[in-house]
């Protein structure tokens, strides 16, 4: 089975700017990969040459072993935009039934009932959307994502406008689809989400990937934490293989131990590392 | 072309829901209302002119063409409102809204999506246009027992210039903000009217300059040269003095325009709606 995405030596120049300096990316069958990245990165340029928005200067993307942009991957590919809005005149359900009958989708008035319950919009099928709150119209902007099963889902933050709830939504919401076999890029300013449901992350920063893989992969030791006492101590150069050494030398030196911690950096650190901050 | 459609038919909605239909007919209303005034006090006048000189000036044929010719303006001018709007923003604008890209990334492609717009928006145009000039014609007709000498032809060229203007307000809603789009093609259609009615001038100047200008115009705004020929075909079998008149008045015009302007105008909207295709395929949203 072809990559969901596979993007090669990818480059984007708009005039003298490069936005994209030859990325490669992938994302696999039921994957979930996240996109981070400062602002002026390149993640919504990246995100934009897989569904066929922006044409790349040079290099190669695929989806679902088509060539971006070309009609068959089109077909395979559910996207929301960063910066998005649907006719205000349309209710809920006028929007769904759009972007299905533009899908070839046959899914009906059920897959639109469907959709809407998954992103806790079953009450909304009928609201308009000039009626809806910015968050009604994101989950809305989800679920048109979804219309005709995609193979492939590009989301460019997609939980920007949404309360707590709403973003534990979009998570649960993240996990069916690789449980389904879909191949997620999700392009996301919340490094704690990502963490929460990426299986791979990478790291964009002035047009290249500076770091990727697996959020445990990238997480480094920062130490052991050892409470005692007299309060918290770090042994900043120690792993995990050390805590039980420090935690006996500690007891031996007559001080009770009271908790210890092995210290990894967050994925924030290894962000901010990443990106030179 | 079933997507094309699931497009015409999305365009049609937003219109309808958007109530520009509704607006659009209330004010129609209002314009053939007057125009049904006007016709009738322009007959009834006339027909008391006309007492000394029965013999040497056709009044009814003169009121008539002369008010008729200022019902197509006024037809072809709301028909462009029309079409105008309907298109200004169809690429840049609908883009920087927001609106456009999640309908791009479906499999419908961009060269259906644009040509569907045209369609739609061409297809409501000219089926106004052709309601308001075959109800001009009935209020003409029933206010002053006159019709022109060709009906059919110069609706036929009315909805053509509709089609050519559409096309040419695609082509510049891929480069231009809405507001700018709006404006430029208001300006070529003005620039057109005026390039015809300096044509008409210089016919009766005997002047080339003029004469040149004009036809350079009517092939770069094919649209002028169909709204000429429209109201030459009025009155193109009305002879003697009533036809030198007509010829001489606001809305009259001395000769045809050339029978390559049909065929030139079908080319001229394909190759401006290429051009537009080319661009937007070429453009990254």
């Amino acid at each position: 089975m072809p990559e969901a995405l596979s993007a090669s030596a990818l480059v984007k120049r708009y005039g003298a700017a490069l936005a994209l300096d030859g990325v490669d990316l992938s994302v696999a069958p039921g994957e979930l990969v996240g996109l981070l990245g400062p602002n002026g990165a390149g993640k919504s340029t990246l995100t934009k040459i897989a569904c066929g928005l922006v044409r790349p200067t040079s290099g190669t993307a695929h989806v679902c072993g088509a060539p971006a942009g070309s009609a068959a991957a089109r077909r395979a590919l559910g996207y929301l935009a960063e910066l998005f809005r649907f006719p205000d005149w349309c209710s809920a359900d006028e929007v769904l039934a759009l972007h299905q009958r533009l899908a070839g989708s046959d899914g009906g008035e059920a897959e639109r009932a469907e959709l809407l319950s998954l992103v806790g919009l079953a009450h909304a099928r009928e609201v308009r959307v000039a009626a809806m709150s910015k968050g009604m119209q994101q989950r809305l902007g989800i679920a048109q994502a979804l219309v005709g099963d995609p193979r492939l889902v590009l989301l460019d933050e997609p939980t920007s406008a949404l309360d707590p709830v709403g973003r534990r939504t979009v998570r649960d919401l993240l996990e069916s689809l690789r449980a389904r076999g879909v191949g997620v890029l999700l392009n996301s300013h919340l490094l704690s989400e990502v963490e929460l449901v990426c299986d791979r992350v990478a790291i964009i920063d002035h047009g290249s990937v500076v770091a990727a893989g697996r959020p445990s992969e990238l997480a480094r030791p920062r130490g052991v934490e050892v409470e005692t006492a007299a309060g918290k101590r770090v042994f900043a150069e120690a792993g995990r293989d050390d805590a039980p050494r420090i935690v006996s030398e500690l007891v031996a030196a007559g001080e009770p131990v009271y908790g210890v911690r092995v210290l990894t950096s967050t994925l924030e650190d290894v962000y901010l590392e990443a990106v030179g901050e | 072309m079933s997507s094309a459609l699931v497009v015409v038919g999305y365009a049609l909605r937003e219109s309808l829901r958007r109530r520009v239909f509704l607006v659009v007919l209330v004010l129609t209303a209002g314009f053939l209302g007057l125009y049904w005034l006007g016709a009738r006090e322009a007959f009834d006048d006339t027909s008391g002119f006309a007492t000394g000189v029965e013999n040497v000036v056709d009044t009814r044929a003169f009121t008539g063409a002369t008010i008729f010719g200022m019902a197509m303006f006024a037809t072809l001018f709301l028909g462009i409102v029309l079409v105008i709007f309907l298109t200004l923003s169809v690429v840049r604008g609908d883009a920087e809204r927001g609106l456009l890209q999640p309908l791009v990334v479906r499999p419908l492609g961009r060269s259906t999506l644009l040509l569907a717009r045209w369609g739609g928006a061409t297809a409501v145009s000219s089926l106004y246009v052709l309601v308001v000039y075959f109800a001009a014609l009935l209020i003409t007709k029933s206010a002053g027992d006159w019709t022109p000498d060709h009906v059919v032809g110069p609706a036929l060229a009315l909805t053509g210039g509709v089609a050519a203007v559409a096309a040419l307000s695609l082509l510049g809603s891929v480069y231009l903000s809405t507001t700018a789009n709006g404006i430029a093609i208001f300006m070529l259609f003005g620039a057109g009217l005026t390039a015809g009615l300096l044509g008409s001038i210089g016919n009766a100047l005997e002047n080339d300059t003029l004469e040149d200008v004009a036809a350079v115009a009517s092939w770069a705004l094919p649209f002028e040269a169909l709204y000429q020929a429209g109201l030459h075909a009025l009155i193109s079998e009305t002879t003697g003095l009533t036809g030198v008149i007509l010829q001489l008045g606001p809305f009259g015009v001395a000769n045809g325009a050339s029978n390559a302007i049909v065929p030139w105008t079908l080319v001229y909207v394909g190759l401006v709606l290429g051009a537009a295709v080319w661009a937007f395929g070429r453009r990254d949203l």
